[in-house]
């Protein structure tokens, strides 16, 4: 069959299947709406928080970017991945017992405020929206380039989508078609890695094929990139080229951040019990270390196929690069959407793809003939969704490529989108302005606060600010450096009151948007930042992606030194926090 | 609070400190901190400095995790505090 027509075909079948779960999954209360009814099943509730968690970003990008930065990504590996081990531990099954709807909600109560309710508010929505704007874009580029629409008409598409299952059904529509988005997304991602790992490895697994040895020459598979790639004047891949405190900052900032953004959190209140949100943070990494761990074999073996493909021989030698005329099919489809470009700069018909920033390597190059290098753009989203062509599989796995990459985009724009609205509806409308609103009117807000985003990030997804690339390191610094200490100090210690907490998440919010702006300009228009954003210019070599981890040190010292100054919070505050540590409220009996 | 509760609590803290040194080690220590000496070693293909940062450590955080879920279950019985 035609592979436009199987696109559309295998997407078509997908949407058919969200929508049909949507009419299914109807939400009645502002229970349903907010958190499900609180009745998902935790390995239910993972495979939801893992199709939420993993964006177009996830899908698409990060094995590019592994495949570019090598070692150096691994930061994004287990900056992502590790910050559920501080979810899990730290706040997960703390915040199911306090039994609300929203974030900002636990923290109005625990710290008696609705100061800090509204702090938290902002802080919500501002990392909500920077992140969701990320993901209109994802489903915009995601239809053009499959469906050869143009990109506003595949936002169109999307927004209609999400809204559809998203105001109908809220919280509990959400997470069954999050569940379906799941299983198409990790299906699309692991099939052409399998095939990929065995055409090279021979062994069927991504994991073990990262460590295995090539079937064509008995050499190690990273041996031989390695051998490769540093013959062509780059860095070697298993090789550290970051500074160890920048990486070790920014795995940190990553961490502390996944641990405290809101929509990821409030999957968690979904669950009916509190051993049941342990259980479900487990399920969730489960479910997300599938295809984390399948990203570095993706990538390398990626970088290794591009690499081979344009070195034939060896480096140097007459005739070991590429004739442009013999180039594989793949590389011209590619070439047609301008995600790969090549210029024959020495006008000799051949491919040389080098590093030529290394200036002695360039010198060298130079006595080849070389002009430079000549793959003047790899786009890195191409390592991805070039994959099924290059390992020449079936057309129907190209269309399933696509159908995961559209599910992974409109998953976690849906939950960004519910996160946004029961913020809206319920912490900012019932809990400030009309507290005695009734549910059914309530109800009604939630879906029309779900369309507003809904409108807003479409928006935001056309017209995207010049930043919005930037302000994805914005979204984690601000959740890690205002809501996971308040969350967290709120739990672990009795003592933090108000002024402690407001006080400490200012400054760490404070703290970390000064770090930004500094170097990225304010609010990111260009021209208007104090320093340049080079590292001689760094605090002690700090990059300000980096800053969040900082800025939450800053929420923490800030919280305590305050605290321990100002009065102790009211005995009931006290009760609250002796309640939600311990699963049941029952008065405890030493039976040993 | 009274006695138990604050030995259920002490001893969610043993749990939870234990976990995250071991959660620390994996990820900045061995994948980080000391790649490149761990680099020298191989686990078949790979550089283990390398195979902590890129494949271990989430491994790791996964057993980490469900270690976590069981242990609580196991305390909250302990003491009389696990629901229904």
């Amino acid at each position: 069959m035609e592979l436009q027509t199987l696109i559309y075909l295998v997407v078509g079948a997908t949407f058919l299947l969200y929508i049909g779960i949507a009419i299914w999954a109807r939400a009645g209360s502002t229970g349903e709406f907010y958190v499900a009814g609180k009745g998902v099943h935790p390995v239910a509730n993972g495979m939801a928080t893992a199709a939420d968690w993993m964006s177009a970003a996830s899908f698409i990008s990060m094995a590019g970017l592994i495949a570019f930065s090598g070692y150096d990504a691994s930061v994004y590996l287990m900056g992502w991945t590790g910050g559920y081990v501080l979810l899990a531990m730290l706040l997960a099954p703390y915040l199911r017992k306090f039994g609300k709807f929203t974030v900002p909600e636990f923290i109005g109560e625990r710290y008696y405020s609705q100061t800090a309710r509204l702090v938290a508010v902002v802080c919500l929505i501002a990392a909500s929206i920077t992140y969701v704007i990320g993901q209109m874009k994802g489903v915009g580029v995601a239809f053009g380039r499959f469906l050869e629409v143009e990109f506003e008409t595949g936002v169109l598409v999307g927004m209609g989508i999400v809204f559809f299952y998203a105001v109908l059904g809220g919280m509990k529509g959400i997470t069954y078609t999050q569940i379906a988005q799941y299983c198409v997304l990790i299906f699309a991602y692991t099939v052409p890695a399998v095939f990929i790992s065995l055409q090279l490895t021979g062994t069927p697994v991504p994991q073990l094929g990262l460590g295995s040895e090539l079937v064509n020459n008995g050499t190690y598979m990273l041996d031989k990139l390695d051998a490769i790639i540093t013959d062509l004047g780059f860095a070697a891949y298993t090789e550290q080229k970051g500074s160890t405190l920048n990486l070790s900052l920014l795995t940190l900032s990553l961490m502390i951040g996944t641990a405290g953004l809101p929509h990821v959190i409030i999957r968690f209140f979904t669950v009916p019990k509190v051993r049941d949100a342990r259980y479900s943070a487990g399920w969730a990494l489960l479910f997300i270390a599938i295809l984390y761990t399948t990203a570095p074999a993706v990538g390398s073996m990626a970088r290794l196929n591009l690499t081979e493909t344009v070195q034939t021989g060896p480096v140097g030698e007459a005739g070991a690069n590429l004739l442009y005329a013999e180039r594989p099919q793949w590389f011209r489809t590619w070439e047609t959407t301008g995600l790969l470009e090549f210029e024959d700069r020495n006008n000799d018909g051949r491919i040389q793809y080098y590093n030529d920033a290394d200036p002695d390597f360039a010198e060298r190059a130079r006595e080849w003939g070389w002009e430079g290098n000549e793959l003047v753009t790899v786009d890195r989203d191409i390592m991805v969704l070039a994959n099924p062509e290059i390992a020449g599989l079936p057309n129907w796995v190209i269309a399933l490529v696509a159908a995961g990459g559209l599910a992974a985009a409109l998953s976690t724009a849906a939950g960004l989108l519910l996160a946004i609205s029961s913020a809206i509806s319920h912490d900012l409308l019932k809990g400030v302005l009309m507290p005695d609103i009734p549910e059914k009117r309530e109800l009604l807000a939630g879906r029309l606060a779900m369309f507003g985003a809904i409108v807003l990030a479409g928006y935001l997804g056309m017209h995207p600010p010049g930043f919005a690339a930037e302000v994805v390191a914005l979204a984690f610094g601000l959740a890690a450096s205002s809501i996971f200490p308040a969350l967290m100090l709120g739990i672990f210690h009795k003592r933090m009151n108000r002024s402690g907490a407001v006080a400490g998440m200012l400054a760490g919010l404070g703290s970390t948007l000064v770090y930004i702006f500094v170097y990225k300009g304010w609010l990111f228009i260009p021209g208007t930042n104090n320093l340049p954003n080079t590292a001689e210019y760094w605090l002690l070599g700090i990059q300000p992606e980096s800053f969040g981890a900082v800025g939450a040190l800053i929420n923490f010292t800030v919280a305590l030194i305050v605290a321990r100054v100002t009065a102790a919070p009211p005995e009931h505050i006290q009760h609250l926090v002796e309640d939600i540590r311990v699963p049941r409220a029952a008065i405890l009996t030493a039976r040993r | 609070m009274q006695d138990p509760a604050r030995a259920y609590w002490k001893a969610n803290l043993r749990l939870v400190g234990l976990l995250l040194i071991i959660w620390f080690l994996v990820s900045y220590v061995f994948g980080i901190l000391l790649v490149e000496p761990l680099n020298s070693i191989r686990l078949g293909g790979v550089k283990l400095g390398f195979w902590f940062a890129q494949q271990g450590s989430i491994y790791t955080f996964l057993v980490l995790i469900f270690v976590y879920a069981v242990g609580m279950n196991t305390l909250d019985r302990r003491f009389g505090v696990h629901e229904d």
